[in-house]
């Protein structure tokens, strides 16, 4: 069948400027550039190209662009070239459309509507150049109170187990398999440098990553892939994976092709076959069955490590939240709309769930309503991107975030959205050992702790500029939020006032 | 009309914002004096003010009723007094009721009528609340219910006097001179987004807690969310209120100890806590992991006083001032040493305490170790001054 594809991207190169030495052909992992000994000629399959700019980047004579090839379809509102792109590919192979990264659509993103406080005059903002900052957060479930002797001199209760982070953002669920080890390693030692944890994801974890256990999250989803004693004991927190912001309701799917010795070992499974993870845990049909599948892991792990659940942020969040605390979970973790995957169903990914303001706001104002909100922290998730985006969610109850993407894209990442080809060219989304080699541990974690330690500064100065020197007193403080441009209802759902009143 | 509780945020702002002089004083003997010296000290702070609100409270005024809860309440005019005093004999058995005895004073315009009620809780009415959660409850109905009635004054014999002026035309209109307290606390107030109102003024009180701050909690929001939880309506939207709720909760539900609540609300630092010997640190650890939304970040001194206790307290960076004094069994907390050597001119010692540090003086107690020792310190660097 004749494609009617249209190539998305066209290939620029400066005749002038390119060198031949054959570098883009390297680099690129979907085989776009191409030379021709013969006449001595650089080539460009622009069909194959994802725009992920590695070649660009590393083209040493800067003699590569890429442009949007701007001329495919007449203007149409509806009929974007994205729409007939989608339908023309479907009527080409009868499948369901796959894609990578998160949601792209351009849903209000809240957060750019959320602005934050400072202090004047009456009372004086904090120099966290001079002063103390305290950034510190406990994972877990506490009690309402604390227990005093009779004689008042100590106090007796003893807490359930917390893990403490020293800078309130994690790494999200990247899964090893979806990733190579090189990424899951860079995440894992920027994690421990910088005293936060990273997520395992649902793809196990490679034994020799269990060194970095103390700054570990493990996960056991539908598929129980890579699930055995060893793995949950070594981790500091054991997450139920219920579901993911890219694609609530539904599993995982890694192809059989990224399945390697190391991976099958890992996940244990056999090398080669597709790793397909179920929609729903089939044990868990019910809240009454999530709480023994959280028992089980709390009885396996004999009490030692908090259990945490993360769910798709959808449209009953706050009540799903309040079940999940009642059936025990220490910790709820919530995926937004824009949450990334490795591979999804496009219409899924584009058409699923709510954004992570929303259904924080909402989860943590339940949770509150219901005087339960101190048995369980609540760690958001899905498209977080700076260091304002974080400080405005713990305002809005967060105990802490995860970040996914911004931490690919601090490891070179170019949000391409080519992830389900499993043949990124950055050397991430990729267990192809050509391609792998692309991530230095070295460099790669040296790159996120640099992320993170200017998020770190960035949090501290805007709490100091609001008069505050520990997040706590932050945490939940919706009164240090204002809204521009809303509805009446948006804000009342964040619980937050109009700009100015 | 609605309740006068709601006066206390006209503007409908996320709080309202103030700042201020304190001044407190303590026989921990227990020997009681006039509130002359208190009128006194808190007038030489007279700029820290801004006219909008100055007040008193008194501990050990009323030992003729000392089993009765007093109850003092200002009532817009006479009109709904009536309803209150029905509310007030159903629920209570009333011992003793008078106005207020105040004089016509310079700087103290439209006062509101001001009467006193010595109450006391009957057991079958109680049920099962505790006589200090049935009194609460009966507080929280008459100021959120009743249109023009607040009660700012609850505890057994003591009492809480304020309005809006400056606190020494407060005092003398009062008569303050005329009673004898073992404690006395004062306040000038300098709110920065409210008219005034007579309710508005401190000291903040519920039971025989009293609370007189000055500051700004920039974790308002969060103490607020908190607090909530527990039951707490800040209908005041004052900084005062939620720390009164908060010593409240900690203290009176929870059972801390007075150091231990103050450890929650000007919590040590992390880097402190790490350095401290192991089973201090785990103690530390615990209280900041349970109540870190009790934290008040933001600056603020405050005095609090309850029956047999006096506590100056001091935000973790202590970005309002506290000075302390010690004259024998006399204690001296204020904004400004000053004020405290104009009513006592030979201290033994005079020191500012640490950030965070309680100071807590008790009747019949020596100073906690900690500050004594701050005050060794202090004393010789002064040369023993």
């Amino acid at each position: 069948m004749k494609t009617y594809q249209k190539t998305r991207f066209v290939v620029n190169r400066d005749p002038e400027k390119c060198i031949k030495c054959q570098v883009c052909v390297r680099q690129c992992g979907w085989d776009t550039h191409s030379y021709v000994p013969e006449r001595d000629e650089m080539r460009s399959r622009d069909e194959n190209c994802y725009n992920c700019q590695r070649c660009v980047t590393f083209c040493p004579t800067g003699a590569i662009s890429i442009e949007r090839n701007p001329y495919l379809y007449s203007e149409n509102a509806n009929w974007r070239p994205e729409v007939i792109e989608d339908i023309l590919r479907q009527a080409e192979t009868g499948g369901i459309l796959l894609t990578g990264m998160g949601n792209p659509r351009p849903f209000r993103i809240y957060w750019d509507h959320l602005l934050l406080n400072a202090s004047q005059v009456t009372n004086p903002s904090i120099d966290p150049l001079r002063e103390p900052m305290e950034l510190r957060t406990f994972l877990g479930r506490k009690p309402d109170r604390v227990q005093v002797d009779p004689q008042k001199v100590s106090i007796t209760t003893k807490l359930a187990p917390q893990v403490a982070i020293q800078i309130p953002v994690l790494f999200s669920a990247i899964s090893y398999g979806a990733v190579n080890l090189n990424v899951h390693e860079s995440l894992a030692r920027a994690a421990s440098e910088l005293g936060i944890l990273f997520n395992t994801g649902e793809g196990g974890l490679h034994r020799k990553l269990y060194k970095y256990g103390k700054n570990t999250i493990v996960q056991v989803a539908s598929g129980r892939f890579g699930v055995h004693a060893d793995y949950l004991n070594v981790a500091s927190i054991v997450e139920i994976k219920i579901g993911q912001g890219a694609k609530p309701g539904i599993g995982g799917h890694l192809p059989g092709e990224k399945v390697s010795a190391d991976v099958s070992e890992t996940r244990m499974i056999p090398q080669g076959t597709d790793a397909l993870s179920p929609a729903p845990h089939h044990d868990i049909y019910s809240i009454e069955d999530l709480s023994q599948l959280i028992y089980a892991l709390k009885e396996a792990t004999n009490y030692t490590k908090p259990i945490s659940v993360k769910i798709a942020a959808v449209h009953n969040a706050a009540a799903i939240a309040s079940g999940m605390v009642r059936a025990g979970a220490d910790i709820i973790a919530l995926d937004g709309v824009r949450g990334a995957t490795g591979a999804a169903p496009k219409i899924i990914r584009d058409n699923v769930g709510i954004p992570i303001e929303l259904a924080l706001a909402s989860v943590d104002t339940r949770l509150r309503q219901e005087g339960i909100r101190n048995q369980a922290s609540i760690i958001a998730a899905g498209g977080f991107r700076n260091a304002g985006d974080v400080l405005k969610a713990i305002a809005l109850g967060a105990d802490a975030v995860y970040i996914g993407t911004a931490a690919l894209i601090a490891m070179g990442c170019h949000v391409c959205g080519a992830c389900h080809t499993g043949k990124c060219s950055w050397g991430i989304n990729t267990t192809n050992s050509y391609l792998s080699k692309r991530i230095n541990p070295d460099i790669a974690a040296e790159r996120l702790v640099n992320l993170l330690r200017g998020w770190e500064h960035e949090i501290k100065d805007m709490l100091g500029g609001m008069g505050i020197n520990a997040l706590e007193s932050v945490r939940g403080n919706r009164l240090h939020l204002r809204a521009i441009g809303l509805t009446d209802t948006e804000m009342d759902v964040l619980g937050v006032k109009m700009a100015g009143t | 009309m609605r309740p006068m509780i709601l006066r206390n945020n006209p503007y409908g702002e996320d709080k309202v914002t103030e700042a201020c002089s304190l001044f407190g004083i303590m026989d921990r003997s227990g020997n009681r004096f006039s509130g002359e010296d208190a009128i006194r000290a808190i007038a030489n702070m007279h700029d820290r003010g801004n006219g909008l609100g100055g007040g008193f409270a008194a501990y050990g005024i009323y030992p003729e009723y000392a089993s009765a809860f007093a109850f003092h309440i200002m009532y817009d005019d006479k009109t709904h007094q009536h309803e209150v005093e029905d509310f007030l004999k159903h629920n209570f058995n009333l011992v003793m009721d008078d106005e207020i005895s105040t004089r016509p004073t310079q700087g103290v315009s439209r006062p509101p009528v001001l009467w006193r009620y010595f109450l006391e809780v009957e057991e079958e009415k109680r049920g099962s609340l505790s006589e200090e959660d049935y009194v609460v409850e009966k507080v929280m109905a008459i100021n959120t219910c009743f249109e023009g009635a607040f009660v700012f004054s609850s505890g057994k014999n003591m009492g809480v006097f304020k309005g809006v002026g400056y606190p020494e035309d407060i005092g003398r209109f009062f008569r303050l001179e005329e009673y004898q307290g073992y404690i006395w606390t004062a306040h000038g107030r300098f709110p920065t987004n409210t008219p005034g109102w007579w309710g508005g003024a401190h000291p903040f009180n519920i039971l025989d807690w009293t609370v007189v701050h000055n500051g700004e909690i920039s974790s308002y929001g969060t103490n607020r969310r908190f607090l909530e939880m527990y039951g707490y309506q800040c209908t005041m939207q004052t900084d005062t209120e939620v720390m009164a709720y908060a010593v409240d909760l900690l203290i009176r539900k929870h059972g801390l100890s007075v150091e231990m609540a103050a450890r929650v609300m000007a919590a040590p630092l992390w880097s402190e806590i790490d350095r401290m010997p192991d089973e201090e640190k785990a103690q530390h650890t615990i209280l900041r992991q349970v109540y870190p939304s009790l934290l008040m970040n933001g600056p603020f001194t405050v005095v609090i006083a309850h029956q047999g206790e006096m506590i100056g307290l001091t935000d973790r960076i202590r970005l309002r001032p506290l000075t302390v004094g010690v004259k024998g069994p006399m204690l001296y907390l204020s904004s400004e040493e000053a004020a405290i050597r104009l009513v006592c001119r030979d201290l033994d010692k005079a020191w500012s305490p640490m950030g965070g540090e309680p100071i807590i003086g008790r009747l019949g107690g020596t100073l906690a170790a900690e500050s004594a020792v701050e005050e060794e310190l202090v004393v010789s660097k002064r040369g023993g001054a």
